[in-house]
């Protein structure tokens, strides 16, 4: 019985029990929270995945802003009928650049996390302005306000701010940031070679056959590299089996 | 839990407590759900044995049955990669030439292909393969772009058209007027002698014939029969890819020469298995236009 004799001074003694709340949440927060970033095998080790693009990164904006998220996931779930649908699982490592990650929890619309290159820009574009036009079926809206010019003045800001919470953007990147996006948008050519080389396997041209640089550009460049970055030909399972 | 005494007025125990003269009963929690919050107890300290459960600094415990849901999903894929092979492994070891002559194969493999077609194809070609007027070609009728054989379908949908693959199907279509290949009255009278040719009319004394026969046979063929070898529509019938009804033919017509739209398709073989694309190719051929 002196156990709860001494309990029942931590509950009538407001200094002694707010010491108590705290110790408690702090043991609770150590035990789950920092070991995700200490233990090895919380994000795999594969090759490929790279910071967004200047273009695709205005993208994910897009995406965010528009609330993609709320109809549709990115994250293959490692299931059978998942997988033979989509593709690979998603791995933490795909989305250890994403802030903030698009994982999702609803799918009124099908998953998106390995989308990039399964259909052509122009599909995307005729899609994303009338869905009808090519699924008849569809319930999702149209977009056709992405066909206004992109606002990409502050792009260097945002790959900063994305650099501060542990975006590994080099400071080449951040300063050709605007040349990188015109380049892969297919309005500046002078900067493409080292825009290849900055960015791998990033689509580069004109994505919605509108000279300018539209948020349809944007928001297309993004949806093309959506889980194209790791080659799974050459990943093991075993290798990302947890 | 000192002074545990009995309430007069309800005759139940009280708890001992007392707040400014007023007392608590003791209403103790009902038996079974004691036994259930036990029980929880136990089973997860049991669960924290059998799974991984807690972590350490740089690793985090297996349990001694050592679950994991990815090494699950690779045994569920061998199982059911198991369970098909049966008809899958005959498919993949035979052409699909073959594979259509054998009833059970074909009924699997239109199955199977339905489901790919669904969820890879219908996007653009629509369900059923009906296609997208002026955007997709249609798969369900008999005329073909880059052909409607076997072989020719396995080709397009392993490749596809005009995209990065080596060897996606390439084929370009001159920008005549962009260019300055034809002036706007050559084109004009050629799209005359189109227009004439699609709806089988009379083709006699056009002049856009010789223009034709200069510029277009070349790909289009003699008749405007199309080349299956390098993608060519055939100009002989009413049946248009681009928007356009047909009084707009002409028209159509006339910008297709002037700075001609041309259609992509991934190469599927970078994201589907062999079999998956022999299953597919059995489906579209099956839509009522395979040749």
């Amino acid at each position: 019985m002196s156990v709860f004799k001494q309990h029942q001074k931590l509950e009538t003694n407001v200094f002694l029990l707010a010491v108590g709340i705290l110790l408690t949440v702090i043991t609770g927060g150590l035990v789950e929270i920092v070991p995700l970033f200490t233990i090895e095998s919380t994000i795999e080790k594969v090759d490929g995945v790279r910071p967004y693009s200047p273009l695709e990164q205005a993208g994910r904006n897009i995406y965010v802003r528009e609330g993609c998220y709320l109809c549709h996931s990115q994250m293959v779930r490692p299931f059978k009928d998942e997988v033979e649908r989509y593709g690979h699982y998603s791995l933490a490592a795909e989305s250890k650049y994403d802030h903030p990650f698009q994982w999702g929890s609803k799918r009124t619309g099908p998953d998106l996390a390995r989308v990039g290159g399964k259909y052509t820009n122009d599909w995307h574009v005729r899609h994303l302005i009338n869905p009808r036009d090519v699924v008849p079926e569809s319930v999702m809206p149209g977009y056709p306000h992405l066909k206004h010019k992109l606002v990409f003045n502050d792009v260097e800001a945002h790959l900063k701010t994305l650099r501060g919470v542990g975006v590994p953007y080099t400071d080449e990147q951040i300063k050709s940031a605007k040349a990188d996006l015109a380049a892969q948008a297919g309005v500046d050519a002078t900067a493409s070679s080292d825009f290849a080389r900055r960015y791998p396997k990033a689509p580069m041209g004109d994505f919605d056959n509108n000279p300018e640089v539209t948020e349809m550009d944007a928001l297309v460049a993004y949806l093309q590299v959506l889980g194209t970055f790791v080659d799974f030909t050459t990943v093991k399972p075993e290798k990302v089996a947890r | 839990m000192a002074s545990m005494e009995k309430d007069s007025v309800s005759g139940q125990y009280t708890t001992g407590h007392e707040w400014d003269g007023i007392r608590e009963l003791n209403t103790p929690l009902p038996k079974w759900w004691v036994y259930v919050f036990w029980a929880c107890v136990i089973w997860s300290a049991a669960y924290m044995i059998a799974m991984p459960a807690w972590p350490g600094i740089t690793d985090y415990t297996r349990g001694v049955l050592n679950y994991s849901s990815r090494n699950e999903l690779q045994s569920d894929i061998k199982a059911q990669k198991q369970a098909r092979s049966k008809f899958e492994a005959k498919i993949a070891a035979i052409s699909v030439d073959d594979v259509v002559k054998d009833k059970d194969l074909r009924n699997f493999a239109m199955t199977g292909g339905k489901v790919l077609f669904n969820d890879n194809c219908a996007p653009c070609h629509g369900t059923g393969g009906v296609g997208a007027p002026g955007a997709y070609p249609n798969l369900a009728d008999d005329e073909w772009i880059w052909g409607g054989e076997l072989a020719d379908l396995k080709q397009t949908i392993s490749f596809g058209v005009r995209n990065t693959n080596e060897n996606s199907r390439q084929s370009e279509m001159p920008k005549f007027g962009a260019d300055g290949l034809l002036t706007a009255e050559q084109i004009n009278q050629v799209a005359d002698y189109v227009v004439a040719l699609s709806s089988k009319g009379s083709t006699a004394g056009l002049p856009g014939e010789a223009i034709f026969a200069e510029q277009c046979v070349v790909c289009h063929q003699d008749g405007g029969v199309g080349s299956k070898d390098v993608g060519s529509p055939a100009l002989n019938n009413n049946i248009w890819l681009f928007k356009g009804s047909k009084e707009q033919v002409k028209q159509l017509v006339i910008n297709q020469v002037t700075n001609p739209q041309h259609g992509s398709m991934p190469a599927w073989s970078e994201r589907l298995d062999e079999t998956s694309i022999k299953m597919l190719t059995v489906y579209v051929h099956s839509l009522g236009g395979g040749k």
